[in-house]
């Protein structure tokens, strides 16, 4: 199956993140398609890679740079929600990009599950 | 614009529909949603709009956000059908629990009951809450 993941709340204040990563990794292991990971509203801060959580206490930001270097999935950031949040190319992490809502719209399409976590 | 499927030059359309659930001040929740039900109409996706718990107040007439040094986009609203959107839903349970009457409200909606708005979220093929 397609699937595709909408993530609308930030890293460290809420679980939606720790829970869209574990989901994330089902998928994949599970042998379907991860279409693309879409990040909006607070789920944007999960881009900021000057996030510096002490030690053991989050560390879902790297985990997401891991999981786009390890299975080329596709994290895309929404530009409107990112530039007012102070997310922006400076300070992504890596593997993520940076682009318009429309990701999300095609993402929606193209998967045959959008799967939101948070909001 | 428009997303084109995987083995057809015939764009994709699918059945979106935004559920609004929280008042439209106090967190950003009502006013990204917003942007997310634009982009959906400009990609050319069937667009249903519904209203329910406090998302009922997002739609009310004489909000005035501007105490709150907020934009008032509750005008954004009443440009919808200009953007293609007219399947617009308020659930009549949350309305009635919170005092309001259709006259309440900034833009014509359609009143739909609990149970057959159950039903229509069935029928989408796409449903983000909010």
């Amino acid at each position: 199956m397609k699937f595709a993941i909408l993530v609308n709340e930030g890293p460290f204040g809420h679980q939606a993140t720790a829970s869209a990563l574990s989901f994330a990794q089902a998928v994949l292991t599970g042998g379907h398609e991860l279409v693309r990971v879409f990040f909006y509203m607070d789920g944007v801060y999960n881009a900021n890679r000057l996030a510096s959580p002490p030690a053991g206490e989050c560390s879902t930001a790297r985990a997401w740079s891991e999981l786009a270097a390890e299975s080329r999935v596709d994290l895309v950031v929404c530009i409107a929600a990112g530039m007012a949040r102070g997310v922006r190319e400076a300070n992504l992490a890596p593997g993520f990009r940076i682009s318009g809502l429309g990701q999300m719209v095609e993402a929606a399409v193209l998967a045959d599950r959008l799967v939101t976590f948070g909001a | 614009m428009s997303v084109e499927s995987d083995n057809s030059a015939e764009p994709k359309v699918k059945r979106f529909m935004y559920v609004n659930r929280k008042a439209p001040h106090g967190t950003v929740y009502a006013l990204e949603v917003l942007e997310m039900v634009l982009i959906s109409a400009m990609f050319e996706q069937d667009v249903h709009l519904t209203f329910l718990d406090d998302g009922v107040f997002q739609i009310k007439k004489g909000q005035n956000p501007s105490v709150l040094e907020m934009k008032d986009f509750s005008k954004t609203y009443r440009a919808l059908d200009g953007y293609g959107i007219e399947k617009v839903f308020v659930e009549k349970e949350s309305m009635e629990e919170r005092g309001l009457s259709q006259d309440d409200l900034i833009i014509p909606v359609e009143i739909i009951g609990r149970e057959e708005l159950g039903a229509l979220m069935e029928s989408m093929d796409v449903v983000l809450s909010a």
